[in-house]
């Protein structure tokens, strides 16, 4: 379990990025940050292995605050995926993975044996072990990531925008992968995009925010979807767009779902 | 070409000569100038005055600095170590500020991922920076190389001998290809080093190759 306890922060040239924000991540579950830039989604995000330390407030860490760990070692014991994969250009694949574990004192053999295992779980085939990053494509450099930050097998896992510069049919094709390894792995996933269908697709708790950290709704996808706390969270989900109000149209015997536009999207299965 | 063959003792010897002569300062130049081009790139408030103190040193004229430098250290006149120690000035002057550079082409975003990974600062250093600067260390390496080898011949005029000594003694004598020999060896010895260097860079760092190839 994280938990946020009244954190504020403001950064050295004044602005405040998050103002009191308070929050209880229960374990195993997938927890989205979703917001516009400057929103202070990332700033959160990165409190949890004290990439950021807060002005004022606590993180804690099934009740123990991260302030009182060594910031290497709590690092080392968090998974992290960040966007454009952030691998090491002159390390290859399989060295990208198993650095995490020679920092945290495997063998070097045993690293690559479980590097290589890491990568087949992510659907990356052994042939591109030995290349470098920047051999493989986008979508491919970005499982690595996910491999990365999945090598160590740890509690928490940190993903900041890692699918936001990719192209969308990769991206949906690495959310279908990280719900299948969701399902398998049961992380504490804590995922930040601006991408509101995204959070959907992932979250079990989606946390919408507004400039300066500011809290517009906690819950479900079904929660927001059915109860928008107000005008901007209705217009932040697109609940006044054509795509999100949906009917359904009787057609030769099957359920058509039909959109605002009356452009057919779906049928009821 | 016949007095270079009569004389390929002799221009070997100072080939050698000179080579060691040029191989010290760079190595020792290159070693020192990285983590004041380090310190440099990580203190952005000392960096201008860091550099622009480094620098000033390319700016002494070399002759006489290789004839106070025996007054100031107290090395006999005709020792090599004033070359060595001349030179090495001017490769750390040149080399400090491509250094800082070198560091600062290291993505951002790389060395922010390694950290959160959980690299310690001294390893992120020696493990990640060092190694990312690489590239834009050895283009630096190549420049200090090549000037170097060409300067290690001023060493002729105050008695240090080398592939110069071929300048000096053909001027006085009036002897065009002794002096055309000592042209010709020095280039080579450059290209060699040059060429030396490069391969290194390809040994050291298999995958800037495949970097640059996708930029």
């Amino acid at each position: 379990m994280i938990e946020y306890r009244t954190i504020s922060k403001t950064f050295e040239d004044g602005t405040e990025a998050v103002r009191e924000f308070s929050l209880t991540i229960p374990s195993r579950t997938t927890t989205v940050f979703v917001g516009s830039s400057g929103c202070g989604k990332t700033t959160l995000l990165r409190m949890v292995n004290r990439m950021v330390d807060p002005t004022s407030g606590q993180v804690l860490i099934d009740d123990e605050d991260v302030a009182a760990k060594d910031r290497v070692a709590l690092r080392r014991s968090i998974g992290y995926v960040m966007q454009h994969a952030g691998l090491l250009p002159h390390r290859t694949v399989v060295d990208n993975v198993s650095t995490v574990l020679r920092l945290n004192g495997f063998a070097k053999a045993q690293a690559r044996e479980r590097a290589l295992e890491v990568l087949e779980t992510v659907g990356l085939d052994a042939s591109y072990a030995k290349r470098y990053p920047s051999q493989l494509s986008g979508g491919q450099q970005q499982r690595v990531g996910v491999a990365r930050g999945l090598a160590n097998d740890p509690n928490i896992l940190l993903m900041d925008e890692p699918f936001g510069a990719v192209d969308p049919i990769v991206r949906e094709e690495l959310q279908v992968e990280l719900q299948r390894l969701q399902r398998e792995l049961d992380k504490t996933i804590v995922f930040v995009t601006h991408d509101i269908d995204e959070a959907f697709a992932l979250g079990d708790q989606i946390v919408i925010l507004k400039k300066g950290g500011e809290v517009a709704q906690v819950g479900t996808p079904a929660d927001i979807l059915t109860s928008p706390a107000d005008d901007f969270v209705r217009s932040f989900v697109g609940l006044d767009k054509a795509t999100r109000t949906l009917r359904v149209e009787e057609r030769d015997g099957r359920s058509l779902v039909v959109d605002g536009n009356g452009r057919a999207t779906g049928v009821l299965a | 070409m016949t007095w270079a063959w009569e004389n390929r003792d002799l221009v070997l010897e100072l080939f050698w000569r000179h080579a060691w002569l040029s191989a010290i300062p760079v190595v020792l130049g290159g070693v020192l100038a990285v983590p004041i081009g380090w310190f440099a790139h990580r203190k952005p408030r000392l960096r201008g005055a860091v550099l622009g103190v480094v620098s000033l040193l390319y700016t002494i004229p070399s002759l006489p600095l290789l004839v106070i430098l025996p007054l100031v250290i107290g090395t006999g006149f005709l020792s090599p170590l004033n070359v060595l120690i001349a030179l090495t000035i001017y490769a750390v002057a040149i080399m400090a500020r491509t250094a800082s550079d070198a560091f600062g082409s290291v993505s951002p975003a790389v060395v922010d991922a390694a950290r959160a990974t959980g690299y310690a600062p001294a390893r992120l250093a020696f493990t990640v920076e060092l190694p990312l600067a690489g590239p834009v260390l050895l283009a630096g390496l190549r420049v200090v190389s090549v000037s170097t080898v060409s300067l290690v011949s001023i060493g002729a005029l105050i008695g240090v001998s080398s592939l110069g000594s071929f300048f000096t003694d053909g001027y006085q004598r009036d002897f065009t290809t002794e002096i055309v020999v000592g042209i010709v060896a020095t280039v080579v010895l450059a290209l060699l080093f040059d060429l030396v260097l490069v391969l290194l860079g390809r040994l050291a760092m298999p995958w800037a190759a495949t970097v640059r190839s996708q930029a």
